[in-house]
This record gives C-alpha cells, structure tokens and sequence, in this order.
C-alpha cells in the first residue's frame, strides 16, 4: 500500500531541503515536494513539524552474533538501530568465529533477513581470523555481500600485509578499514595517556597511538590507490593528516564517532568503565579538531561504534572492564547538539548520518531519490528527552550519556516502505 | 574527632587538615606498640578483613599487627585460598564479606580504581592498600609519619623521589600529601620513568639524580621492578644502578643530615648501595615500625571509634 507523509521538513542532503510531501509505494520513494501525484488509497501520515530524512547508515557497529549473543545479537542489534534511525548498518567482523569467509557472511545477513528491521550489512576480515597475517577470501567475502573489510580492534600490523590488502581490494573496488592504532604504543592501555591517567596511574594510550598508523596507512593509500576507510579518529594529528592526503586526491575517507565530539577524558574520573572506550576519550583539543574537521568535510561521517557490553564486564575494574560504549539510540540527539552549537548546518548533519556513509561504502541508500529504497526517518528535531538505558531496544546498556537531557527524538523509522519503528505515545 | 570519610582510597582528596588528624591520631598509638603490652580494646568487636589480591607480606603483616593490637577480628582473603581462582568478580568476593559483617576491609589489588569500584560497591569502609600505579594511601602517611618523627616540617621541605615515578603508587600518594603539606616534591629517574604531566602534580622533574639530590632533606627511594627492563625502560640493570643508584657519595650532595627512605622490599645494589641503605640516614626500619602506629590511627579513623 502507497504511503504518504505530508507536510515535513524534508532534507535529502544535496538534493531537497524544503517543507514538502514524500510519497513511498511498493518499498520504494516514489515523489518527493511539493504538489506530488498521490496515488489513490494511499495511507496518509502528517509530518507537520517533524523532519524527513533519509534513514540513517552506521557504518560502525558490534552486533556480537555470532558468539557472543548476550551482549547483543542481531535481532536486538537491528531493533536498537531502528529505534536510532538507522536503517543500515555495517557490522564488524569481530565475532567468534570472526567473519572471515562466506560462511558467516551469509549467517549474518540470513539472521538480518530474519529479523526484518534494517539493513544489515557485514564488513568481512581483512586477514584470515584477524590475526594480520594471512588475507581472507576478500572476493568471496565481497561476492557473498560484505561492503568493506577491516580488522577492527585487532588493526594489521604488518604493514607489508597491510599494503597486500590494499592492493588486492582494488580489484573488486572494496573499501578497506583501518581501527589506526600501533599496538605495540598502546599496549596494555586503558585511557588517553596524559595528565588524567598520571593521576589515576592508569596505563596510557598515547595519542600517538593513531596518529602514527594513520601515517602510515595514508602512506599505504598512496602507494597503492586503495579506497582507505579510517574508523572513528579521535586525535588532532588524525585530522590534520586527513585533511592533509585529501588536499593532495587521495581516496581517504574518516568517521568520528559522537563520544569523541561530546565527551574528555575527564569523564574517566572516578575509573568511570563506562568512559572506557577505544579510541580513548581523549582532550579539549583533540575535541576541537575533531569538530573543525566535522566542520570543513575532513570528517565525512559520523558513526557510533556502537560496541555493547553487558552490565557485568562494565562493572568490573577499569582495568579489566572491556572497551566500548552503545551509541544507536543516542547518535541522533548528539549530531544535533552540533548543529545547535553552529558547528554544523542541520542539512550537513543529516549527510554525516545518510548520504556520506552511503558514499563512503557505494551504497544505494541515504537519498530520498524517486526510485531509491524507501528507508525513512521522522524526526521531532525540538523534543527534549532524558537518555534512560533501561528503555534501551539493545540488550546492552553501556552509555556515559545516561541521565543526560537532549534533544531530537525518532518518531518513526521506515525500512523498504515498512513501518518498522514508532515511537511511545507517536500517532 | 573522627575522620569524615567512609573510606580511605586515595590522598588526592584529602585537605591537609586530615592528613595531620591522621599523624597526630598515629601518635597515641605509636606509645601503646612501645608498651610491653601492646594491645587497647579500641575496635573490639569490629571485623577487618585484608582482602589481598596481590601478594605482600609487609603492608598485609603490618595491617593485621595494626588490627590486631586495636583488638579487632582480623581475617586475611588472599586470591589462592579464596574463590577469585573460581572466578568470582571483585565486588561478588566483596559482597560476601560484607554480608559477614565485615566493618573495614583492606583491599590490595594489582588494578588502578579497584579500591574505589569497590568502595562504591559495599557499605563497609574500604581502605586502599595500593592499586596498580595509582595510590597507596598508608605507605605515603607512613612516609610523612617518619619525616615527621626526625623533626623535620613539611612547610619548605625538599624532598626527593628517586625511580620509576610512572609505575609507583607510593610516589603518586607521596606527592600528593606532601605538596598539600607544602613540601616541594622532586621526581628524579630516566624520562621513560617520569609520567606525562607530572609537574601538574605539582613535582618538578629532573632526569640527573645529582641535580635532584643538590640540598633536599629527604631522599625517597623507589624500588626498581626489575622485569621492567625487558619493556625497554632502562637498558640494563648495570647502567641503571649507575646513574639512578643512591651511593654514599650521593647522599653528599643532599643536604647534612638528609634522610633515605625506601618502601621495600629493597634491590640492594641495584637503587641503593648497601652502605646507604645501613647507614645512620636510612630511616627504612623506623618506615616498617611506624607502619603499624599509622594504620592502627587509620584503622580507629576509620571505624568512627572514639
């Protein structure tokens, strides 16, 4: 049945960003402005104050299945994207078993298409059980779906294997990612290493740590013209050198995440387990120059890192609590916070969280395009809210923003012209 | 008067007020361990438990003394004997000592922050006995307790702290009483030792013991964790003890009558020359003797005994 949203704000960044109609039939956009053809017997939905945007695509999240499902499967993955707007999803590979071949590839996405909320979309192993020393089958992976490859938290050392996969990827134009961090400098750290984890005595990671792998993998793009994907930076020295091997054409593309625009390492105060996150919060500066590159396009995307934990690893000490923070069901109301602030338009902020991952990765989604598929947010951009864990759709509830009091709130999520997500209380 | 707290995790947050509650309170019981019977009824009744995740003979022996003379229940918990090996989290092990009534527990644990997820965790008052790198609250109280003792005032003091200043806990609460106190803290050892932004501490670092050493009244040795130099900290134990050891000849170029401390276990040879550590300024004993004074202050602190 045909679905008619009347009346929002809608931004199809690039393309439409004025009060308008948008009409969905058969899963797919079929009009969008002002005046538009409205088949008969369509459904109508009111949007009048609300805004209608291109759902969103993370590509960054941990849905944990296979192999560690009660921190999160994919099933409760997808619900807790769609109740972000998120209508794609990329996953990394570090499950157990890693996804490193066809097999879990095609698991992941059956399990997807079971779930029936968003689009999940898996990111294959750069090397064989991510251990950086053999390459995956990167063309099987690529044949049976994956969008990108990445060893995530165990980055490829080996920059000699690291060069190997760049080269490979360009033959099926893959892009490859990189989680820039010298493992050798940041052994056994569990913050950023500065003034705060001298005081808290607690082993540093230095901001170096990055800056020197995304040295090396900018390097390795231009050696080999490979499409460099670098996850969530978080360092001032990331984001000059970003901006730098663009300025020179290189195929380079960045992500921040919303804690590393939001939050210091100052929350680690207290040996907060849900201020540990890797990258590490890092400082004032490094915020700042993560918002100028958001800014000025060095950072294309934002995405959450989404990395769900269950209560009990967060309660464990600092040290041995495990890295990482959910982020679907919040990256909304803090990409908003930038437009409030005036570091971003609220057109630019919609393209960080739709059409620029889209690019990023060559996916046909983040557009509102006659044609495209019918992945839709409705947003209440002036509803305030309090982040409360427990109403979280994901099995996890490791947030540092619990409490906190925001603004901007999914009212309802469309995933090929289905209503998969409404909001409490929505109409 | 009592110390306000329900805890002692860390020197960071004390004013200085407390820290001289706490030496003046140490004072009282130093005369009962020079009794021939060393024992007062203060904590009779309570339960301390040491909860020791990491092996120590000294500040665990030293604790259960202090306890042990207060009049307490004393119980030692120490990772082999207890049900950690079966997996157990800390705050589970912690949760069911507590529902024994537990009133104080002692906790040494190898992790930064363990003595304050604890602390959150449980009603009874946790004292840190040192976490990973970060504090050891009682060494550093001990510490002031015997510079105290010799005579010397805080107020203008130049103190010295010599070693691996990035992985000590003692150094970390050390710097933090003393500069409250007004002692003007020196951080001396090889730059791979001296963390990033210690000067924001409020100690001023040097990388040549000599310079360090020129007119300081304390000399505070660090012991050296000799497994250290297979994490390219220090090239050899050899080159180490040469330029960061403490030699009579060294202690020369601190000020007449200047004091060596050391926490132990101590590396003879290796930080400190043997000669220094037997000397007439070494007040390393006088640290262990006083160690228990200042705990069974902290211990009858802490219970909100009067």
């Amino acid at each position: 049945m045909a679905l008619l949203i009347e009346g929002g704000h809608i931004i199809d960044p690039g393309r439409f960003n004025a009060t308008g109609d948008l009409v969905i039939d058969e899963g797919k956009i079929v009009a969008i402005g002002r005046g538009v053809k409205i088949p008969p017997g369509a459904a109508r939905v009111s949007a009048a104050g609300r805004l209608v945007v291109p759902g969103f695509v993370d590509l960054h999240v941990h849905f944990r299945e296979p192999g560690y499902e009660y921190k999160e499967t994919i099933q409760s993955g997808a619900a807790s994207a769609v109740a972000g707007g998120f209508t794609t999803v990329c996953c990394m590979p570090n499950t157990n078993p890693v996804n490193d071949n066809q097999a879990i590839t095609e698991f992941i996405l059956e399990r997807a298409r079971a779930a029936r909320l968003a689009n999940v979309l898996p990111i294959g192993a750069i090397t064989k059980g991510s251990e950086g020393k053999e390459l995956a089958e990167i063309g099987d992976l690529r044949r049976a779906g994956c969008v990108a490859i990445s060893d995530d938290g165990k980055p490829v050392m080996n920059s000699l294997v690291m060069r190997r996969a760049m080269e490979y990827a360009l033959a099926f134009d893959i892009p490859v990612i990189d989680h820039c961090e010298d493992l050798h400098l940041a052994e056994g750290g569990c913050m950023n290493e500065g003034l705060i984890s001298t005081e808290l005595g607690l082993p540093g990671i230095p901001a170096a740590a990055e800056d020197v792998m995304v040295a090396r993998n900018v390097s390795l793009a231009e050696l080999t013209g490979a499409r460099l994907h670098l996850a969530h930076i978080s360092t001032a020295g990331s984001v000059r050198m970003v901006r730098e091997a663009k300025s020179r054409g290189l195929r380079v593309t960045a992500e921040a995440c919303p804690h590393h625009f939001m939050l210091t390492e100052e929350v680690v105060r207290g040996f907060n387990t849900l201020a540990k996150m890797n990258p590490p919060l890092r400082t004032w500066q490094d915020v700042q120059a993560i918002k100028d590159g958001l800014r000025d396009g060095t950072i294309d995307v934002i995405a959450t890192d989404h990395a769900p934990h269950a209560t009990q690893e967060k309660q464990q000490g600092f040290t041995e609590a495990p890295f990482g923070i959910v982020g679907l069901e919040t990256a909304l109301p803090l990409t908003l916070a930038l437009v409030e602030e005036g570091i971003l338009s609220l057109e630019s902020a919609v393209e960080k969280l739709s059409a620029a991952p889209a690019r990023v990765f060559s996916l046909a989604k983040g557009t509102l395009q006659p044609g495209a598929d019918a992945d839709v947010a409705i947003i209440d951009p002036q509803a305030q809210w309090e982040v409360d864990p427990g109403k979280f759709r994901s099995k996890s509830r490791n947030t540092p923003f619990a409490g906190w009091k925001v603004k901007g709130l999914v009212m309802t999520t469309i995933v090929g012209g289905r209503v998969v997500f409404e909001a409490a209380g929505s109409a | 008067m009592s110390l306000k707290r329900k805890d002692l995790l860390s020197l960071a947050p004390l004013s200085a007020e407390e820290i001289k509650l706490i030496l003046e309170t140490a004072d009282s019981f130093k005369e009962v361990t020079g009794r021939e019977i060393k024992k007062v009824p203060a904590l009779r009744g309570r339960t301390v438990v040491n909860l020791f995740f990491e092996p120590s003979t000294r500040t665990r022996t030293s604790f259960e003394l202090a306890a042990k003379r207060l009049s307490a229940d004393v119980i030692n918990f120490s990772p082999s004997s207890s049900s950690v090996v079966k997996g157990e989290t800390l705050l589970d092990t912690a949760r069911n000592i507590e529902a024994m009534q537990a009133d104080i527990i002692v906790l040494r644990h190898s992790s930064a922050g363990a003595a304050e997820t604890l602390a959150r965790g449980v009603k009874s008052s946790v004292i840190n006995a040192g976490d990973g790198w970060h504090e050891h609250p009682t060494q550093a109280l001990l510490d002031l307790y015997t510079i105290r003792e010799r005579g010397l005032s805080f107020q203008g003091l130049r103190v010295a702290i010599v070693g691996d200043v990035s992985h000590s806990r003692v150094a970390r609460s050390n710097i933090h009483a003393l500069t409250k106190l007004g002692a003007e803290v020196r951080v001396v050892g090889p730059p791979t030792m001296i963390p990033m932004g210690i000067d924001k501490l409020g100690a001023k670092a040097f990388y040549n013991l000599d310079d360090a050493l020129r007119g300081v009244q304390v000399i505070m040795m660090l012991r050296l964790q000799l497994e250290r130099q297979g994490r390219a900290l220090f090239p050899t134990i050899r080159e180490y003890a040469r330029l960061y050891g403490l030699t009579a000849e060294r202690v020369k170029m601190a000020e007449p009558g200047a004091i060596v401390m050391h926490p132990g276990p101590i590396n003879r040879g290796v930080e400190i020359a043997p000669e220094v550590a037997d000397s007439l300024s070494s007040v390393i004993l006088d640290q262990v003797a006083n160690g228990v004074a200042v705990r069974m202050g902290i211990l009858y602190l802490m219970s909100g005994a009067n």
